[in-house]
């Protein structure tokens, strides 16, 4: 029950899905919360209000909104998530269905945490709820909290985001701390017009190797906003395997603002797998900042109804011998909507420099529409980049091949589009959040053919 | 009890192809079809199959009695109908086990669950018997694989979901002898009163391996002769030409 609203078109002006109510909204943060917050981080959180007042909000003409527009994240009439009941809690806790072995595993329910579990980490590896953080681990927050601006077109979100950021996970991983199991994080929103801001911080040490698995869900369907923001260090030589599964309910929006940091010989895989709301954006930057350092950026996609899902990426390749590959592949269904925006820089300097990127739509039905704009930037020399998008209706050869087996047409059609994106799954390199993956995926088509 | 095809005409836009093909293939036997390249042999399969790039203008086609022309293409296939393709599909990201198993699954009916231990016991003892290595099994389906590959991997299919009625379209196209001889092994090992074949070729040798009990010469859209295993060594001696005095 998704909620109905035309197509989104660059010069249309009504936003996907409206909010109920259009009272004005009042955002104003209450900033007396932060007494015991550090200094530095009470002045970071105004100013950040400060720039969310002054900046506009991104405008049609906005090249990063191109196909897309901000009024699909409209603000109007949404307020912060408030407080819940214990039924609603109890709720939140019993559908937070993820992995069988992770190494943590934190709940929040509108921005609040709700259940913790820390008792598989090891190796001197942390995870705390942000505002835990901030008290015990002010340091490593000012030295990486929201670091790297947001340049792909939220920066008013970013900047809301910072002034009432009070929940998510801090992961961080010393020196050498190799974690094999997952830190599962489960974000959960409730009430109608809900506005949370989950977060994500990961700073790995040198040569350390950890998992993320971030769930953004809604208890009901009903229209709620999240506004993450999710960042990502790398240290030298060090692994970072990271999922943002977006499970909202039908009627929900969310933007996922994310940066990655990869510093020399380091490795970080970053998976998008939108599954939910009736928008969703993401906006991914990854600086290669160190030789030899490598990003992943994957993206998957399965939009029924009318769901919009908007991706913007950024490869930023600033030293030499740096790699990035990027793997994007939509399903479309019905009357959906995918924007992909892609540039791949490379700076001055940066040679040897290998670069990928792929775009691929599967359209399921005539009225579904891709749009891919991938882009290069080159100021580097020896260097080896490609780009590419493709967008296709299923292959009628090889829905003829599964039907003549006696699959019937919406299983074969189900079973090549769960084929189509599974590469891309696949390339997290692990079992148990692959398997739970492809579930929540066969579980949406599940939901859909019911 | 049969495969019954009668007077069967069918074409693409701008031609016809089949044009009065007539075939009976009752359970237990094994019929070859030989002719030349652009006789139709292709085009049968597939309209047997039901693919929609052939449009059937007039005949009949009935298994065992029910109209198979009615029936959606995955309907024939849980009817008892099966094609061993010329050229089998690569399906990106869908493994073999699970490819079969939907298969299995399709024939259950609505709300059973396919036993999955005994699948997998079932699935193993067969790619034994065709010598397929254990890693066929998480592949994709097809991608990747070699001609004889891919061919083994159709009669695999056939063992696992013991059709009535199986057509083997050029299977032995591309194969080496060892190669033909497993792919053989595999439907010799599956023939039985039960069950009937249509062996489409366009050589003898693949019917030194399966041994047919009826060999009949396709032409133009139709059968224009039909015998005894002999008949595939006369072809094979001649060549097609004798097709057209005949």
């Amino acid at each position: 029950m998704s909620v109905a609203a035309p197509i989104a078109e660059p010069e249309m002006e009504k936003p996907l899905s409206p909010p109920l109510s259009s009272a004005p909204t009042d955002l104003t943060p209450d900033f007396s919360k932060l007494e015991d917050a550090p200094e530095w981080f009470q002045s970071r959180a105004r100013a950040a209000w400060e720039e969310f007042q002054s900046l506009p909000m991104p405008g049609l003409r906005d090249e990063h909104w191109r196909y897309s527009q901000s009024k699909n994240l409209s603000l109007d009439g949404l307020h912060l998530a408030g407080e819940t009941t214990e039924a609603e809690k109890q709720a939140a806790i019993e559908g937070s269905k993820g992995l069988t072995h992770v190494a943590a595993r934190l709940i929040f329910l509108n921005d609040r945490l709700i259940h913790s579990q820390t008792d598989g980490l090891e190796q001197g590896v942390v995870v705390l709820p942000f505002a835990e953080a901030l008290r015990s681990h002010g340091d490593v927050l000012q030295q990486y909290l929201m670091k790297r601006k947001a340049d792909l077109g939220s920066e008013k979100f970013a900047a809301l985001h910072l002034a009432h950021v009070q929940a998510g996970a801090v992961v961080l991983a010393p020196k050498n701390a190799v974690l094999k199991a997952p830190i599962e994080i489960f974000h959960w929103v409730s009430g109608v017009n809900s506005l949370v801001f989950p977060h994500t911080l990961i700073v790995a040490g040198d040569h350390a190797q950890v998992t993320v698995l971030d769930h953004h869900a809604s208890l009901r369907d009903e229209v709620a906003q999240s506004v993450a923001v999710a960042d990502f260090v790398a240290g030298n030589g060090s692994h970072i395997t990271y999922v943002n599964s977006q499970e909202l309910a039908d009627s929900a929006r969310a933007l996922h603002i994310s940066s990655t940091t990869v510093a020399r010989d380091a490795q970080v895989k970053a998976l998008q797998l939108q599954l939910g709301a009736s928008f969703a954006r993401s906006e991914s930057v990854s600086d290669l900042a160190g030789e030899g350092s490598r990003s992943d950026m994957l993206g998957v996609s399965l939009p029924f109804s009318s769901q919009v899902v908007d991706m913007r990426t950024l490869q930023n390749h600033l030293a030499p011998h740096t790699y990035s590959d990027l793997l994007y592949k939509n399903a479309l269904y019905d009357k959906t909507r995918t924007i992909f925006s892609g540039l791949i820089n490379v700076a001055d300097g940066a040679h040897y420099t290998d670069a990928y990127q792929k775009c691929r739509n599967l359209l399921n039905s005539a009225d579904s529409e891709a749009v891919s704009m991938p882009g290069l930037e080159i100021n580097a020399d020896q260097v080896k980049c490609s780009h590419g998008a493709t967008s296709a209706p299923i292959s009628a050869d090889e829905l003829f091949y599964l039907k003549a087996r006696g699959i019937p047409d919406q299983e074969s059609r189900q079973l090549i589009a769960i084929g189509f994106v599974e590469d891309v799954i696949s390339r997290l390199g692990h079992e148990e959040l692959i398997e739970s993956l492809d579930r929540r995926i066969e579980e949406k088509f599940a939901r859909q053919a019911a | 009890m049969s495969l019954l095809i009668q007077d069967l005409h069918a074409c693409i836009p701008d031609r016809e192809i089949l044009k009065g093909f007539s075939l009976e293939v009752k359970p237990g036997e094994v019929h070859a079809i030989m002719g030349p390249n652009g006789s139709g042999k292709s085009t049968l399969s597939k309209v047997l199959c039901g693919h929609e790039d052939y449009e059937v203008t007039s005949g009949s086609v009935t298994l065992d009695g029910e109209d198979l022309l009615a029936m959606d293409v995955d309907a024939r296939s849980r009817a008892g109908l099966f094609l061993a393709f010329q050229y089998p599909f690569e399906i990106p990201g869908v493994s073999n086990a699970n490819f079969i198993r939907a298969a299995l699954q399709a024939r259950l009916p609505k709300g059973e669950e396919l036993d999955a231990v005994g699948y997998y016991k079932q699935l193993y003892r067969r790619m034994d018997e065709l010598e397929m290595s254990r890693s066929f099994t998480a592949r994709s389906v097809n991608e990747g694989f070699s001609g004889g590959e891919k061919k083994r991997n159709e009669i695999l299919q056939l063992m696992m979901l013991e059709p009535k009625y199986s057509i083997l379209d050029e299977t032995d196209s591309g194969l080496d002898i060892d190669a033909l001889k497993v792919v053989s092994q595999g439907v010799n090992a599956m023939r039985s009163p039960e069950r009937g074949f249509l062996v489409i070729t366009h050589y003898q040798r693949l019917l030194d391996y399966i041994k047919p009990d009826i060999v009949h010469v396709m032409v133009e859209g139709r059968l224009i002769r039909s015998g005894g295993p002999e008949l595939a060594l006369e072809l094979e001696a001649k060549g097609y030409e004798l097709t057209h005095a005949a």
